[in-house]
């Protein structure tokens, strides 16, 4: 209490004169909902008997997950030139497809740490359910680029661990950079998301009437107690695990670019892409957070917690990250322009309008201009239209990264070296299988964890401010 | 009376909304208790000055945690790269801070992370299954929405009878006796 008296009377004495109007804030818990009704909401998502729907997209996933398994074993059995990578080409839809993975983790971690630390209260209600999409969508990343060494057997050698050679990493390569990085975004988003989940394991583990429910919530709670001693401890490690995340995120994309911008290829050895690259990694993960959240919203009823103002943010994150791509594309053409570098200028016209100009124009029509709808409320509000433009730059985010990959592979200096790739069906059928491998992870952790941290979504509703009466 | 021969943990009482057992926590602090504890379902903001706790001591360990990554990220590639099997890249130095920089980086979150997420459990005491507190029937509501103020037995100013009365004119509602 003394410390709300004492920053009343901080207060500026401009203030009084002046009146400032008190704009209210749209409220971040709709109908007034209660502490009960929230652990009951949430909680009820993992005690409810097994609904019809998710066995069947359960059934379904584990199908499409298949697709990845049977696609690798056919790979390592038979040999590398089972994927479309050729000279020039060696780098195809394996790297697009794990930079459009790992892009679509950044969304996550943005939510978890970044706007923590702004203090956005909003993110709470999404927060859980993006830090679990993070983590499965690296693990749908990891996956290419350890095949796309060729014997993944021996993909230990890109750990520092001594091998029969004699020989160490060479930490030179921006490619050994990535496996730190996404090594370390994986092992520390993945703590950050148990350590968070805790006291709302607590609670389940405390409502549990099953004894293999109480044992299972037991083991994973560690015997949370909810005192304040524990939470002081907790809200610090937490604070801090959001500030180590922040410049954890943003290094990831950084090097994840470097893989490109550190050699030199035209179109790639530019030093706008570290910042473009995280610009768009947002973009797109939150593309795929509303994706993902709007039909569990509406399965699960959950209008009160995610509601109206949640969406409008996501979305105008959405047409402000699309922007800044947009404007990136911008200024790649300028610098290519401004150079004076014929392979650059020549480089970026060909993305324009050489051989891959289709997949250009898909990448900008869906990331440039579809997101721009979002200046519309009308747009806004009509969640299958959001979904719907979700699904759109999800998509021109995946040819953002093809075209930059291949289109700069294959028409770089030597005309008479030039090549035109296209996938085989077995590089088609391991990315759509991820999707399965990904949804399998994802709708386990719906059924079985708590979709949305109900301790922080407590502690924004108003009746947790203990100085309202 | 029997309760008092028994072992006991402490006594608990439970309150119904936030600024209830904040104002009541104020109190238990300025009567000058040092082993009790305030159990929420969610951290409530300001509770760490209205009990008077000091700040949490989980950064000591991510700072040590931050330093030794940053040292074992220098040590790893200086030894890999330069020592052990030297490498001659580009007619470049074997090493320096900068070309191995993003280990060194990566290797210093890690660390630092591990040392958070470490210190949290150590500082918290975690896992801790047997608790006495656990075979209490209300406090299976303290993670949804009750609030409960526990005082414990192991202070000096515990007594029994007082503490009791000391909490029913906090305002608490059910008050209990936990059995160690």
């Amino acid at each position: 209490m003394a410390h709300a008296h004492d920053s009343s009377q901080e207060r500026p004495a401009i203030l009084d004169r002046v009146r400032p109007a008190e704009l209210p804030r749209s409220p971040l818990i709709l109908n007034n909902r209660g502490f009960h009704w929230i652990t009951d909401k949430v909680c009820g998502i993992v005690e409810e008997p097994t609904p019809l729907w998710w066995k069947v997209m359960f059934v379904a996933a584990l199908f499409v997950a298949s697709f990845t398994f049977i696609g690798l074993g056919y790979l390592v059995s038979t040999g590398t030139g089972t994927w479309g990578l050729r000279s020039p080409v060696g780098w195809g839809w394996a790297i697009v497809n794990f930079v459009f993975w790992v892009g679509i983790g950044h969304a996550g971690t943005l939510i978890s740490a970044i706007l923590c630390l702004l203090r956005q209260k909003w993110r709470t209600s999404i927060n859980r359910a993006a830090e679990a999409m993070t983590i499965f969508a690296v693990m749908c990343a990891g996956l290419f680029p350890l095949f796309h060494v060729g014997r993944v057997w021996f993909a230990w050698w890109l750990f520092p661990i001594p091998n029969q050679n004699g020989i160490w990493p060479q930490f030179r390569s921006p490619l050994e950079w990535d496996v730190f990085a996404v090594s370390t975004y994986f092992t520390v988003s993945t703590l950050f998301w148990y350590m968070g989940m805790i006291p709302d394991l607590g609670a389940i583990r405390d409502r549990a009437t099953t004894w293999w429910r109480k044992a299972f919530y037991s083991l994973l709670a560690m015997g949370w107690r909810g005192g304040n001693r524990q939470w002081s401890n907790f809200e610090m490690a937490y604070l801090l695990l959001a500030g180590l995340s922040t410049p954890l995120v943003l290094s990831v994309h950084t090097i994840v670019s470097f893989d490109f911008a550190v050699s030199n290829v035209p179109g790639w050895h530019t030093t706008i892409f570290p910042p473009y690259f995280v610009a768009g990694a947002i973009f797109s993960g939150f593309a795929m957070v509303l994706t993902l959240m709007l039909p569990l919203r509406a399965i699960y009823r959950l209008h009160d917690v995610i509601n109206q103002y949640h969406i409008d943010n996501m979305c105008k994150i959405i047409l402000a990250t699309g922007t800044m791509v947009g404007y990136a594309y911008a200024t790649e053409f300028f610098i290519a322009a401004y150079s004076g570098n014929s392979f650059e200028k020549f480089a970026f016209v060909n993305r324009a309008f050489g051989q891959y100009a289709w997949a250009y124009w898909i990448m900008v029509s869906c990331n440039v201009i579809t997101p721009q709808l979002f200046w519309f409320k009308k747009v806004r509000e009509n969640h299958s239209l959001v979904w719907i433009i979700c699904l759109f730059v999800n998509v021109g985010m995946w040819f953002e990264r093809f075209v930059i990959t291949i289109t700069s592979l294959a028409n770089d200096y030597l005309p008479s070296s030039w090549g035109y790739y296209s996938p085989t069906i077995v590089d088609i059928f391991t990315f759509f299988g991820t999707f399965g491998f990904f949804s399998v992870l994802f709708l386990l952790f719906v059924r079985f964890l708590p979709l949305l941290p109900m301790a922080e979504v407590k502690m924004v509703t108003p009746q947790a401010d203990p100085h309202a009466h | 009376m029997n309760e008092r021969n028994e072992r006991i943990h402490g006594v608990a009482c439970t309150f119904r909304n936030v600024s209830d057992v904040f104002h009541a926590a104020e109190k238990v602090r300025d009567a000058g208790w040092k082993n009790w504890d305030v159990h929420t379902p969610f951290p409530i903001h300001g509770m760490d000055q209205a009990m008077g706790l000091p700040r949490s001591p989980v950064p000591r360990l991510t700072l040590l945690g931050g330093i030794t990554g940053f040292i074992t990220g220098c040590l790893l590639t200086w030894y890999m790269n330069s020592y052990d099997y030297p490498l001659i890249v580009g007619g470049k130095p074997y090493w320096s801070v900068i070309f191995p920089f993003p280990v060194i980086y990566e290797c210093t979150i890690l660390f630092a992370a591990f040392g958070t997420f470490f210190g949290q459990f150590i500082f918290n005491r975690l896992p801790h299954h047997h608790h006495p507190l656990f075979d209490l029937p209300q406090f299976s509501r303290v993670s949804d929405d009750t609030f409960m103020i526990v005082l414990e037995a192991r202070d000096p100013r515990f007594h029994l009878d007082d503490s009791r009365n000391f909490l029913l004119s906090l305002g608490g509602q059910e008050i209990t006796v936990i059995r160690a």
